[in-house]
Protein backbone atom coordinates (compact mmCIF):
# COMPACT_ATOMS: atom_id res chain seq x y z
CA UNK A 1 0.00 0.00 0.00
CA UNK A 2 1.29 3.43 -1.09
CA UNK A 3 1.00 6.36 1.75
CA UNK A 4 0.13 9.20 -0.09
CA UNK A 5 -0.05 12.97 1.24
CA UNK A 6 -4.26 12.68 1.01
CA UNK A 7 -3.72 9.84 3.22
CA UNK A 8 -1.47 11.46 5.44
CA UNK A 9 -3.97 14.65 5.58
CA UNK A 10 -7.33 12.33 6.15
CA UNK A 11 -5.21 10.35 8.80
CA UNK A 12 -4.17 13.57 10.53
CA UNK A 13 -7.92 15.15 10.17
CA UNK A 14 -9.60 11.90 12.20
CA UNK A 15 -6.80 12.38 14.64
CA UNK A 16 -7.30 15.83 15.40
CA UNK A 17 -3.63 16.39 14.30
CA UNK A 18 -1.74 19.18 12.44
CA UNK A 19 1.70 19.09 10.95
CA UNK A 20 3.71 21.35 8.71
CA UNK A 21 5.32 19.98 5.81
CA UNK A 22 8.41 18.80 7.17
CA UNK A 23 6.85 16.69 9.66
CA UNK A 24 4.29 15.77 7.13
CA UNK A 25 6.95 13.89 5.06
CA UNK A 26 8.76 12.21 8.01
CA UNK A 27 5.20 10.71 9.08
CA UNK A 28 4.21 9.77 5.39
CA UNK A 29 8.03 8.17 5.15
CA UNK A 30 7.27 5.89 9.11
CA UNK A 31 3.75 5.33 7.88
CA UNK A 32 5.12 3.79 4.51
CA UNK A 33 7.47 1.38 6.69
CA UNK A 34 5.33 0.51 9.10
CA UNK A 35 2.25 -0.45 6.68
CA UNK A 36 4.88 -2.12 4.72
CA UNK A 37 6.25 -3.93 8.01
CA UNK A 38 3.14 -5.03 8.76
CA UNK A 39 2.60 -6.39 5.25
CA UNK A 40 4.52 -9.11 5.37
CA UNK A 41 1.78 -10.96 6.98
CA UNK A 42 -0.20 -11.17 3.95
CA UNK A 43 2.54 -13.38 2.82
CA UNK A 44 1.22 -16.08 4.77
CA UNK A 45 -1.72 -17.73 3.84
CA UNK A 46 -4.57 -17.74 6.02
CA UNK A 47 -7.21 -19.68 4.40
CA UNK A 48 -10.04 -20.99 6.75
CA UNK A 49 -8.50 -19.26 9.78
CA UNK A 50 -10.33 -16.85 12.09
CA UNK A 51 -9.60 -13.61 12.74
CA UNK A 52 -8.00 -13.67 16.78
CA UNK A 53 -10.11 -10.77 18.09
CA UNK A 54 -9.31 -11.27 21.76
CA UNK A 55 -5.63 -12.17 23.21
CA UNK A 56 -7.32 -13.84 26.11
CA UNK A 57 -9.47 -16.80 26.05
CA UNK A 58 -11.95 -15.65 28.72
CA UNK A 59 -15.72 -14.83 27.83
CA UNK A 60 -18.74 -13.86 29.82
CA UNK A 61 -16.70 -11.91 32.08
CA UNK A 62 -19.55 -10.23 33.34
CA UNK A 63 -21.07 -8.12 36.42
CA UNK A 64 -24.54 -7.91 38.34
CA UNK A 65 -26.40 -5.35 37.40
CA UNK A 66 -25.72 -3.27 41.05
CA UNK A 67 -24.61 0.65 41.46
CA UNK A 68 -21.14 0.82 42.91
CA UNK A 69 -17.96 2.72 42.08
CA UNK A 70 -18.79 6.36 41.17
CA UNK A 71 -16.35 9.07 42.59
CA UNK A 72 -17.39 12.42 43.79
CA UNK A 73 -17.87 15.61 40.97
CA UNK A 74 -14.89 17.09 42.87
CA UNK A 75 -12.53 13.98 42.04
CA UNK A 76 -14.22 13.72 38.47
CA UNK A 77 -13.57 17.16 37.61
CA UNK A 78 -10.16 17.86 38.85
CA UNK A 79 -7.78 16.43 36.59
CA UNK A 80 -9.93 18.24 33.67
CA UNK A 81 -7.96 21.19 31.79
CA UNK A 82 -11.09 23.63 31.93
CA UNK A 83 -14.25 22.85 34.50
CA UNK A 84 -16.43 25.14 37.01
CA UNK A 85 -17.89 23.52 39.92
CA UNK A 86 -20.15 21.19 37.99
CA UNK A 87 -19.24 21.08 34.34
CA UNK A 88 -16.45 19.70 32.29
CA UNK A 89 -15.98 22.72 29.78
CA UNK A 90 -14.83 22.44 26.05
CA UNK A 91 -14.36 25.07 23.59
CA UNK A 92 -17.37 26.14 22.16
CA UNK A 93 -18.94 23.65 20.03
CA UNK A 94 -20.73 24.93 17.26
CA UNK A 95 -24.37 24.26 16.92
CA UNK A 96 -26.14 25.12 14.07
CA UNK B 1 -49.73 28.05 -15.94
CA UNK B 2 -49.01 31.84 -15.27
CA UNK B 3 -45.60 33.64 -15.63
CA UNK B 4 -45.78 34.70 -12.24
CA UNK B 5 -46.24 31.14 -10.35
CA UNK B 6 -43.64 30.84 -7.83
CA UNK B 7 -45.56 27.93 -6.14
CA UNK B 8 -44.81 24.71 -6.78
CA UNK B 9 -47.59 22.50 -7.95
CA UNK B 10 -46.09 19.07 -7.23
CA UNK B 11 -47.97 15.72 -8.02
CA UNK B 12 -47.45 14.31 -4.69
CA UNK B 13 -49.22 11.43 -5.50
CA UNK B 14 -47.14 10.19 -8.14
CA UNK B 15 -44.15 9.36 -5.95
CA UNK B 16 -43.78 6.98 -2.66
CA UNK B 17 -42.31 7.57 0.72
CA UNK B 18 -39.89 5.35 2.23
CA UNK B 19 -38.66 4.98 5.59
CA UNK B 20 -37.02 3.16 8.09
CA UNK B 21 -36.72 3.84 11.85
CA UNK B 22 -33.69 3.61 14.36
CA UNK B 23 -35.05 3.36 17.48
CA UNK B 24 -33.21 4.02 20.83
CA UNK B 25 -34.20 2.64 23.96
CA UNK B 26 -32.89 2.92 27.07
CA UNK B 27 -32.50 0.07 28.98
CA UNK B 28 -34.16 -0.21 32.78
CA UNK B 29 -31.32 -1.15 34.63
CA UNK B 30 -29.59 0.00 37.93
CA UNK B 31 -25.87 0.59 36.46
CA UNK B 32 -24.31 1.11 33.25
CA UNK B 33 -23.16 -1.09 30.50
CA UNK B 34 -19.81 -1.39 31.56
CA UNK B 35 -19.92 0.18 35.35
CA UNK B 36 -21.58 0.80 38.39
CA UNK B 37 -22.71 3.93 37.59
CA UNK B 38 -26.21 4.78 38.75
CA UNK B 39 -28.25 5.60 35.65
CA UNK B 40 -31.38 7.48 37.01
CA UNK B 41 -32.89 10.24 35.15
CA UNK B 42 -32.20 13.71 36.66
CA UNK B 43 -29.05 13.40 38.93
CA UNK B 44 -26.74 16.08 39.07
CA UNK B 45 -24.30 16.91 36.38
CA UNK B 46 -21.22 14.32 36.88
CA UNK B 47 -22.22 12.83 40.07
CA UNK B 48 -22.97 8.97 38.51
CA UNK B 49 -19.41 8.94 36.80
CA UNK B 50 -16.66 7.01 37.23
CA UNK B 51 -13.07 6.69 35.99
CA UNK B 52 -14.49 3.79 33.78
CA UNK B 53 -17.09 6.45 32.35
CA UNK B 54 -14.58 9.24 32.32
CA UNK B 55 -12.23 6.96 30.18
CA UNK B 56 -9.25 6.87 32.52
CA UNK B 57 -6.35 5.07 31.79
CA UNK B 58 -5.89 1.84 33.03
CA UNK B 59 -9.70 1.09 33.87
CA UNK B 60 -11.13 -2.05 32.56
CA UNK B 61 -14.69 -2.10 31.78
CA UNK B 62 -17.17 -4.97 32.78
CA UNK B 63 -20.32 -5.93 30.77
CA UNK B 64 -23.98 -5.80 33.12
CA UNK B 65 -25.29 -9.07 32.86
CA UNK B 66 -29.07 -7.64 33.28
CA UNK B 67 -28.85 -5.55 29.70
CA UNK B 68 -28.01 -8.75 27.79
CA UNK B 69 -31.15 -10.08 29.29
CA UNK B 70 -33.13 -6.82 28.37
CA UNK B 71 -31.66 -7.05 24.83
CA UNK B 72 -32.82 -10.62 24.04
CA UNK B 73 -35.86 -10.03 25.66
CA UNK B 74 -37.07 -7.56 23.17
CA UNK B 75 -35.18 -9.78 20.08
CA UNK B 76 -37.31 -12.89 21.52
CA UNK B 77 -40.38 -10.67 21.55
CA UNK B 78 -39.94 -9.50 18.13
CA UNK B 79 -39.32 -12.98 17.02
CA UNK B 80 -35.43 -12.13 15.54
CA UNK B 81 -32.47 -14.45 15.77
CA UNK B 82 -30.31 -14.49 19.00
CA UNK B 83 -26.79 -14.16 18.25
CA UNK B 84 -24.83 -16.70 20.42
CA UNK B 85 -21.50 -15.51 19.86
CA UNK B 86 -21.25 -11.61 20.48
CA UNK B 87 -18.44 -9.21 21.01
CA UNK B 88 -18.25 -5.30 21.01
CA UNK B 89 -16.53 -2.84 18.74
CA UNK B 90 -14.92 0.46 19.17
CA UNK B 91 -16.52 3.31 16.95
CA UNK B 92 -14.29 6.12 16.72
CA UNK B 93 -14.95 9.34 16.44
CA UNK B 94 -14.24 13.07 18.67
CA UNK B 95 -16.55 14.91 20.09
CA UNK B 96 -16.73 15.89 23.65
CA UNK B 97 -19.94 14.17 25.10
CA UNK B 98 -17.81 10.85 24.11
CA UNK B 99 -14.70 10.85 26.77
CA UNK B 100 -13.29 7.46 25.67
CA UNK B 101 -12.77 8.81 21.99
CA UNK B 102 -14.74 6.29 20.86
CA UNK B 103 -18.31 4.78 21.65
CA UNK B 104 -18.23 0.76 22.20
CA UNK B 105 -21.32 -1.23 20.09
CA UNK B 106 -21.97 -4.22 18.50
CA UNK B 107 -20.60 -3.52 15.24
CA UNK B 108 -20.80 -6.56 13.65
CA UNK B 109 -22.29 -8.80 15.99
CA UNK B 110 -25.83 -7.60 16.86
CA UNK B 111 -27.23 -9.54 19.29
CA UNK B 112 -30.96 -10.14 17.83
CA UNK B 113 -31.04 -10.32 14.05
CA UNK B 114 -33.88 -9.98 12.07
CA UNK B 115 -37.53 -10.12 13.46
CA UNK B 116 -40.67 -8.62 13.03
CA UNK B 117 -42.68 -6.05 14.36
CA UNK B 118 -46.59 -5.62 13.73
CA UNK B 119 -48.77 -2.90 13.42
CA UNK B 120 -52.55 -2.32 12.31
CA UNK B 121 -53.79 0.90 10.47
CA UNK B 122 -57.08 0.80 10.03
CA UNK B 123 -58.20 -3.19 10.20
CA UNK B 124 -55.34 -3.64 8.22
CA UNK B 125 -52.46 -5.46 9.34
CA UNK B 126 -48.58 -5.07 8.16
CA UNK B 127 -45.14 -6.72 9.28
CA UNK B 128 -42.41 -3.93 9.31
CA UNK B 129 -39.08 -5.76 9.24
CA UNK B 130 -36.24 -5.36 11.99
CA UNK B 131 -32.90 -5.51 10.47
CA UNK B 132 -31.19 -6.02 13.96
CA UNK B 133 -31.12 -5.06 17.70
CA UNK B 134 -27.56 -4.19 19.03
CA UNK B 135 -26.39 -2.65 22.49
CA UNK B 136 -24.38 0.00 22.51
CA UNK B 137 -23.48 2.82 25.09
CA UNK B 138 -24.93 6.33 25.26
CA UNK B 139 -22.79 9.19 25.09
CA UNK B 140 -23.01 12.11 27.89
CA UNK B 141 -24.77 15.28 27.41
CA UNK B 142 -22.74 18.52 25.56
CA UNK B 143 -25.01 21.69 27.15
CA UNK B 144 -24.35 25.10 24.84
CA UNK B 145 -26.29 27.94 26.66
CA UNK B 146 -25.17 27.34 30.32
CA UNK B 147 -21.92 29.23 29.64
CA UNK B 148 -21.10 32.19 26.97
CA UNK B 149 -17.62 30.93 26.32
CA UNK B 150 -17.27 27.05 26.66
CA UNK B 151 -19.55 24.28 25.93
CA UNK B 152 -20.61 22.57 29.41
CA UNK B 153 -20.36 18.69 29.32
CA UNK B 154 -22.34 16.20 32.00
CA UNK B 155 -21.29 12.52 31.83
CA UNK B 156 -23.89 11.05 33.87
CA UNK B 157 -25.88 9.73 30.80
CA UNK B 158 -22.01 8.31 29.27
CA UNK B 159 -22.24 4.38 29.43
CA UNK B 160 -26.07 4.19 30.12
CA UNK B 161 -27.06 0.90 28.12
CA UNK B 162 -29.02 0.96 24.81
CA UNK B 163 -30.37 -0.97 22.43
CA UNK B 164 -30.80 0.12 18.72
CA UNK B 165 -34.03 -1.46 17.18
CA UNK B 166 -33.26 -0.87 13.57
CA UNK B 167 -36.01 -1.35 10.71
CA UNK B 168 -36.23 -2.26 7.28
CA UNK B 169 -37.16 0.98 4.93
CA UNK B 170 -40.79 -0.58 5.22
CA UNK B 171 -42.97 2.15 6.44
CA UNK B 172 -44.19 3.96 3.71
CA UNK B 173 -46.14 6.88 5.29
CA UNK B 174 -45.67 9.12 8.25
CA UNK B 175 -48.89 7.36 9.66
CA UNK B 176 -46.86 4.19 9.50
CA UNK B 177 -43.90 5.28 11.57
CA UNK B 178 -46.47 6.61 13.95
CA UNK B 179 -48.28 3.33 14.20
CA UNK B 180 -44.61 1.36 14.59
CA UNK B 181 -43.30 3.70 17.21
CA UNK B 182 -46.14 3.33 19.41
CA UNK B 183 -45.98 -0.34 18.98
CA UNK B 184 -42.30 -0.62 19.90
CA UNK B 185 -42.89 1.66 22.88
CA UNK B 186 -45.71 -0.84 24.35
CA UNK B 187 -43.50 -3.65 23.57
CA UNK B 188 -40.26 -2.65 25.53
CA UNK B 189 -43.01 -1.36 28.60
CA UNK B 190 -44.57 -4.75 28.30
CA UNK B 191 -41.19 -6.19 28.90
CA UNK B 192 -40.36 -3.68 31.03
CA UNK B 193 -37.16 -2.93 29.61
CA UNK B 194 -37.32 0.65 28.86
CA UNK B 195 -39.72 3.19 30.48
CA UNK B 196 -40.67 4.57 26.84
CA UNK B 197 -40.31 7.77 27.65
CA UNK B 198 -39.81 10.09 24.77
CA UNK B 199 -39.64 13.26 26.78
CA UNK B 200 -36.76 12.38 28.79
CA UNK B 201 -35.16 10.85 26.05
CA UNK B 202 -35.25 7.21 27.13
CA UNK B 203 -36.70 5.90 23.75
CA UNK B 204 -35.32 8.34 21.13
CA UNK B 205 -36.07 7.83 17.23
CA UNK B 206 -34.04 9.15 13.99
CA UNK B 207 -35.45 8.70 10.65
CA UNK B 208 -34.31 7.43 7.25
CA UNK B 209 -36.22 9.14 4.63
CA UNK B 210 -35.88 8.59 0.91
CA UNK B 211 -39.14 9.19 -1.80
CA UNK B 212 -39.09 7.47 -5.51
CA UNK B 213 -41.92 7.43 -8.27
CA UNK B 214 -44.13 4.55 -7.72
CA UNK B 215 -43.02 1.41 -9.09
CA UNK B 216 -39.40 2.18 -9.05
CA UNK B 217 -37.62 -0.39 -6.73
CA UNK B 218 -34.10 1.36 -6.31
CA UNK B 219 -34.36 3.49 -3.25
CA UNK B 220 -34.14 7.29 -3.81
CA UNK B 221 -30.83 8.88 -2.12
CA UNK B 222 -31.91 9.15 1.73
CA UNK B 223 -31.97 11.59 4.35
CA UNK B 224 -31.26 11.30 7.96
CA UNK B 225 -34.18 13.36 10.42
CA UNK B 226 -33.06 13.59 13.63
CA UNK B 227 -34.45 15.54 17.07
CA UNK B 228 -38.13 13.38 17.12
CA UNK B 229 -38.53 13.36 20.72
CA UNK B 230 -42.32 12.63 20.82
CA UNK B 231 -44.62 10.04 18.83
CA UNK B 232 -46.51 12.64 17.01
CA UNK B 233 -43.49 14.72 15.97
CA UNK B 234 -42.04 11.27 13.90
CA UNK B 235 -45.15 11.30 12.28
CA UNK B 236 -44.89 15.36 11.54
CA UNK B 237 -41.32 15.37 10.52
CA UNK B 238 -41.77 12.60 8.12
CA UNK B 239 -44.50 14.19 5.81
CA UNK B 240 -43.05 17.67 6.21
CA UNK B 241 -39.52 16.47 5.05
CA UNK B 242 -40.96 13.61 2.30
CA UNK B 243 -42.80 16.90 0.77
CA UNK B 244 -39.88 18.71 0.76
CA UNK B 245 -38.29 16.01 -1.05
CA UNK B 246 -40.76 15.32 -3.68
CA UNK B 247 -40.55 19.16 -4.23
CA UNK B 248 -37.09 19.04 -4.91
CA UNK B 249 -37.74 16.50 -7.55
CA UNK B 250 -40.11 17.87 -8.99
CA UNK B 251 -38.28 21.53 -9.25
CA UNK B 252 -35.63 19.11 -11.06
CA UNK B 253 -33.62 19.45 -8.64
CA UNK B 254 -31.02 16.66 -6.77
CA UNK B 255 -31.71 15.07 -3.18
CA UNK B 256 -28.25 15.16 -1.28
CA UNK B 257 -27.32 12.81 0.82
CA UNK B 258 -28.02 14.83 4.74
CA UNK B 259 -28.51 14.84 8.48
CA UNK B 260 -31.10 16.99 9.10
CA UNK B 261 -32.55 18.09 12.46
CA UNK B 262 -36.13 18.83 12.98
CA UNK B 263 -37.99 22.16 14.36
CA UNK B 264 -41.05 21.49 15.83
CA UNK B 265 -41.87 24.90 16.25
CA UNK B 266 -41.79 25.53 13.20
CA UNK B 267 -42.48 22.71 11.35
CA UNK B 268 -39.51 22.04 9.00
CA UNK B 269 -35.99 20.43 8.75
CA UNK B 270 -32.94 21.77 8.34
CA UNK B 271 -29.35 20.58 7.71
CA UNK B 272 -26.80 19.91 10.31
CA UNK B 273 -24.35 18.33 8.07
CA UNK B 274 -23.59 16.64 4.59
CA UNK B 275 -22.78 13.44 4.07
CA UNK B 276 -20.75 13.82 1.15
CA UNK B 277 -17.44 12.95 3.51
CA UNK B 278 -18.41 9.39 4.45
CA UNK B 279 -18.23 8.36 7.82
CA UNK B 280 -15.14 6.92 8.78
CA UNK B 281 -15.26 5.03 11.94
CA UNK B 282 -12.58 2.64 11.91
CA UNK B 283 -14.60 -0.29 13.56
CA UNK B 284 -11.83 -3.01 15.58
CA UNK B 285 -13.02 -5.48 17.86
CA UNK B 286 -13.10 -4.05 21.70
CA UNK B 287 -10.11 -5.37 23.20
CA UNK B 288 -10.85 -4.36 26.88
CA UNK B 289 -14.21 -6.52 26.77
CA UNK B 290 -14.36 -10.42 27.02
CA UNK B 291 -16.81 -11.38 24.04
CA UNK B 292 -19.66 -13.27 25.61
CA UNK B 293 -21.62 -16.10 24.43
CA UNK B 294 -25.01 -17.05 24.89
CA UNK B 295 -25.94 -20.36 26.25
CA UNK B 296 -29.49 -22.32 25.24
CA UNK B 297 -30.74 -22.42 28.67
CA UNK B 298 -30.11 -19.04 29.45
CA UNK B 299 -32.31 -17.78 26.35
CA UNK B 300 -34.83 -20.33 27.01
CA UNK B 301 -34.95 -18.92 30.36
CA UNK B 302 -35.85 -14.96 29.34
CA UNK B 303 -38.13 -16.70 26.85
CA UNK B 304 -40.63 -18.27 29.47
CA UNK B 305 -39.95 -14.68 31.96
CA UNK B 306 -41.92 -12.73 29.04
CA UNK B 307 -45.38 -11.72 29.59
CA UNK B 308 -48.16 -12.26 26.90
CA UNK B 309 -47.91 -9.62 24.65
CA UNK B 310 -50.47 -6.85 23.36
CA UNK B 311 -51.36 -9.18 20.42
CA UNK B 312 -51.68 -12.81 21.98
CA UNK B 313 -54.08 -10.64 24.85
CA UNK B 314 -56.13 -8.31 22.30
CA UNK B 315 -56.66 -12.13 20.69
CA UNK B 316 -57.71 -13.92 23.72
CA UNK B 317 -60.13 -11.09 24.73
CA UNK B 318 -61.88 -11.22 21.39
CA UNK B 319 -61.96 -15.22 21.15
CA UNK B 320 -62.27 -16.52 24.57
CA UNK B 321 -64.15 -13.52 26.49
CA UNK B 322 -65.81 -11.95 23.52
CA UNK B 323 -64.87 -8.65 23.45
CA UNK B 324 -64.49 -6.22 20.58
CA UNK B 325 -61.07 -5.75 19.22
CA UNK B 326 -61.89 -2.06 20.34
CA UNK B 327 -62.53 -2.86 23.81
CA UNK B 328 -59.31 -5.65 23.52
CA UNK B 329 -57.19 -2.59 22.32
CA UNK B 330 -58.42 0.12 24.85
CA UNK B 331 -57.30 -2.52 27.99
CA UNK B 332 -53.96 -3.58 26.22
CA UNK B 333 -52.35 -0.22 25.98
CA UNK B 334 -50.70 -0.59 29.05
CA UNK B 335 -49.52 -3.79 29.88
CA UNK B 336 -50.25 -3.08 34.02
CA UNK B 337 -54.02 -1.50 32.86
CA UNK B 338 -54.45 -5.09 31.43
CA UNK B 339 -52.82 -6.79 34.13
CA UNK B 340 -55.60 -4.82 36.47
CA UNK B 341 -58.28 -6.30 33.71
CA UNK B 342 -57.03 -9.82 34.06
CA UNK B 343 -56.82 -9.84 38.13
CA UNK B 344 -60.80 -7.97 37.84
CA UNK B 345 -61.95 -11.15 35.24
CA UNK B 346 -60.75 -13.30 38.18
CA UNK B 347 -63.70 -12.05 39.96
CA UNK B 348 -66.42 -10.59 37.95
CA UNK B 349 -67.15 -13.05 35.32
CA UNK B 350 -69.45 -10.58 33.27
CA UNK B 351 -66.51 -10.03 31.15
CA UNK B 352 -68.00 -7.36 29.09
CA UNK B 353 -69.06 -5.20 32.47
CA UNK B 354 -65.59 -5.56 33.55
CA UNK B 355 -64.35 -4.06 30.32
CA UNK B 356 -66.81 -1.18 30.49
CA UNK B 357 -65.91 -0.41 34.35
CA UNK B 358 -62.27 -0.41 33.08
CA UNK B 359 -62.28 1.98 29.83
CA UNK B 360 -65.01 3.89 31.46
CA UNK B 361 -64.98 4.59 35.24
CA UNK B 362 -61.38 3.62 35.73
CA UNK B 363 -59.80 5.14 33.01
CA UNK B 364 -61.39 8.27 33.76
CA UNK B 365 -59.73 8.17 37.63
CA UNK B 366 -56.94 7.44 36.23
CA UNK B 367 -56.71 10.41 33.38
CA UNK B 368 -58.09 12.83 35.68
CA UNK B 369 -55.85 12.21 38.90
CA UNK B 370 -53.00 11.60 36.60
CA UNK B 371 -52.01 8.10 38.18
CA UNK B 372 -50.65 4.96 36.82
CA UNK B 373 -53.00 1.75 36.89
CA UNK B 374 -50.53 0.50 39.51
CA UNK B 375 -51.92 3.08 41.50
CA UNK B 376 -55.17 2.63 41.55
CA UNK B 377 -56.36 2.16 45.10
CA UNK B 378 -58.99 0.05 44.74
CA UNK B 379 -58.09 -3.65 44.69
CA UNK B 380 -59.42 -5.89 41.93
CA UNK B 381 -61.34 -7.57 43.98
CA UNK B 382 -63.16 -4.95 45.51
CA UNK B 383 -63.84 -3.71 42.06
CA UNK B 384 -65.18 -6.69 41.32
CA UNK B 385 -67.59 -6.87 44.18
CA UNK B 386 -69.33 -3.42 42.95
CA UNK B 387 -69.39 -4.60 39.30
CA UNK B 388 -71.56 -8.07 40.95
CA UNK B 389 -73.81 -5.86 42.80
CA UNK B 390 -74.49 -4.09 39.07
CA UNK B 391 -74.50 -7.25 37.37
CA UNK B 392 -76.78 -8.91 40.13
CA UNK B 393 -79.30 -5.86 39.78
CA UNK B 394 -79.15 -4.66 43.44
CA UNK B 395 -77.78 -1.01 42.16
CA UNK B 396 -78.04 0.73 39.24
CA UNK B 397 -74.72 1.86 37.12
CA UNK B 398 -75.13 4.94 37.68
CA UNK B 399 -75.49 4.77 41.13
CA UNK B 400 -72.92 2.39 40.99
CA UNK B 401 -70.51 4.52 39.07
CA UNK B 402 -71.76 8.13 39.99
CA UNK B 403 -72.25 7.56 44.39
CA UNK B 404 -70.79 4.00 45.35
CA UNK B 405 -67.47 4.31 43.15
CA UNK B 406 -66.03 7.63 44.63
CA UNK B 407 -66.73 7.10 48.12
CA UNK B 408 -64.86 3.60 47.72
CA UNK B 409 -61.94 5.87 46.31
CA UNK B 410 -62.29 7.76 49.51
CA UNK B 411 -62.16 5.21 51.54
CA UNK B 412 -60.99 1.63 49.69
CA UNK B 413 -61.50 -0.43 52.82
CA UNK B 414 -65.11 0.12 53.16
CA UNK B 415 -67.26 -2.86 51.17
CA UNK B 416 -69.45 -1.52 48.15
CA UNK B 417 -72.99 -3.75 49.35
CA UNK B 418 -72.31 -1.80 53.11
CA UNK B 419 -72.22 1.65 52.04
CA UNK B 420 -75.20 0.68 49.52
CA UNK B 421 -77.63 -0.63 52.07
CA UNK B 422 -76.54 2.33 54.69
CA UNK B 423 -77.23 5.10 52.07
CA UNK B 424 -80.26 3.37 51.13
CA UNK B 425 -79.30 2.76 47.60
CA UNK B 426 -79.89 -0.92 46.94
CA UNK B 427 -82.58 -1.46 43.60
CA UNK B 428 -86.04 -2.35 44.94
CA UNK B 429 -86.58 -6.22 42.44
CA UNK B 430 -89.29 -7.07 45.29
CA UNK B 431 -92.38 -6.96 44.02
CA UNK B 432 -93.83 -6.19 47.38
CA UNK B 433 -92.04 -2.89 46.73
CA UNK B 434 -92.55 -2.39 43.39
CA UNK B 435 -96.39 -2.60 42.78
CA UNK B 436 -98.02 -0.24 44.82
CA UNK B 437 -95.75 2.26 43.14
CA UNK B 438 -96.35 0.73 39.72
CA UNK B 439 -100.05 0.73 40.64
CA UNK B 440 -100.01 4.64 41.48
CA UNK B 441 -98.20 5.25 38.18
CA UNK B 442 -100.63 3.55 36.20
CA UNK B 443 -103.99 5.24 38.20
CA UNK B 444 -101.95 8.43 37.30
CA UNK B 445 -101.54 7.87 33.92
CA UNK B 446 -105.20 5.85 33.29
CA UNK B 447 -105.46 7.41 30.08
CA UNK B 448 -102.13 6.59 28.70
CA UNK B 449 -102.94 2.96 29.84
CA UNK B 450 -105.81 3.12 27.71
CA UNK B 451 -103.61 4.41 24.93
CA UNK B 452 -101.41 1.24 25.80
CA UNK B 453 -103.45 -1.50 25.48
CA UNK B 454 -105.00 -0.12 21.98
CA UNK B 455 -101.65 -0.78 20.82
CA UNK B 456 -99.36 1.80 21.79
CA UNK B 457 -96.64 0.00 23.26
CA UNK B 458 -94.36 2.18 23.06
CA UNK B 459 -95.37 4.20 25.77
CA UNK B 460 -94.32 1.47 28.11
CA UNK B 461 -91.00 3.66 28.53
CA UNK B 462 -92.82 6.38 30.16
CA UNK B 463 -94.30 3.72 32.65
CA UNK B 464 -90.80 2.33 33.52
CA UNK B 465 -89.34 6.14 33.64
CA UNK B 466 -92.45 7.36 36.15
CA UNK B 467 -91.85 4.02 38.35
CA UNK B 468 -88.28 4.61 38.73
CA UNK B 469 -89.03 8.36 39.57
CA UNK B 470 -91.42 8.06 42.11
CA UNK B 471 -88.95 5.23 43.91
CA UNK B 472 -86.41 7.91 43.55
CA UNK B 473 -84.07 5.71 41.73
CA UNK B 474 -84.31 2.50 43.56
CA UNK B 475 -86.46 0.39 40.97
CA UNK B 476 -84.78 -2.13 39.08
CA UNK B 477 -85.86 -1.27 35.69
CA UNK B 478 -85.73 -4.54 34.31
CA UNK B 479 -87.85 -5.87 37.01
CA UNK B 480 -89.75 -2.91 36.62
CA UNK B 481 -90.68 -3.58 33.15
CA UNK B 482 -91.31 -7.12 33.50
CA UNK B 483 -94.42 -6.40 35.90
CA UNK B 484 -95.36 -3.95 34.44
CA UNK B 485 -96.08 -5.76 30.88
CA UNK B 486 -97.90 -8.42 33.44
CA UNK B 487 -99.91 -5.79 34.93
CA UNK B 488 -100.80 -3.90 31.65
CA UNK B 489 -101.83 -7.52 30.17
CA UNK B 490 -105.10 -7.37 32.53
Amino acid sequence: MEVNDEMVDKLAHLSRLKFDDTEKAEIKNDLQQMIAFVEKLNELNLDGIEPLLHMSPEINVLREDEIKGSISREEALKNAPLHNEQFFMVPKVIKK
Amino acid sequence: MGYFCPLIMADYSKYEVVIGLEVHAQLLTQSKLFCGDSIAFGAEPNTHVSPITLGHPGTLPRMNKKAIEFAVKMGLACGSEIEKNNYFARKNYFYPDLPKGYQVSQHTTPICKGGVVKIKIADQEKEIHLTRIHLEEDAGKSLHDVDANNTCIDYNRAGTPLIEIVSEPDLRSGEEAFAYLTEVRKLVRYLEICDGNMEEGSLRCDANISVRMHGETKLGTRVEVKNLNSVRNVKRAIEVESKRLIEILEEGGTIIQQTRSFDANENTTFAIRDKEDADDYRYFAEPDLTPFHLKDDFIENIRASIPALPEQRIKDYTDRLQLSVYDAAVLTEERSFSDYFEKLIQHATNYKSAANWMSGPVKTWLNENNKQPEEFPLSAKQLSSLITLVDAGKVSFSIASGKLFPQLLANPTLLPEQIATEQNLIQESDVSAIGPVIDSVLAKFADKVVEYKKGKKGLLALFVGEVIKQSKGKADPKKTNELLIEKLKS
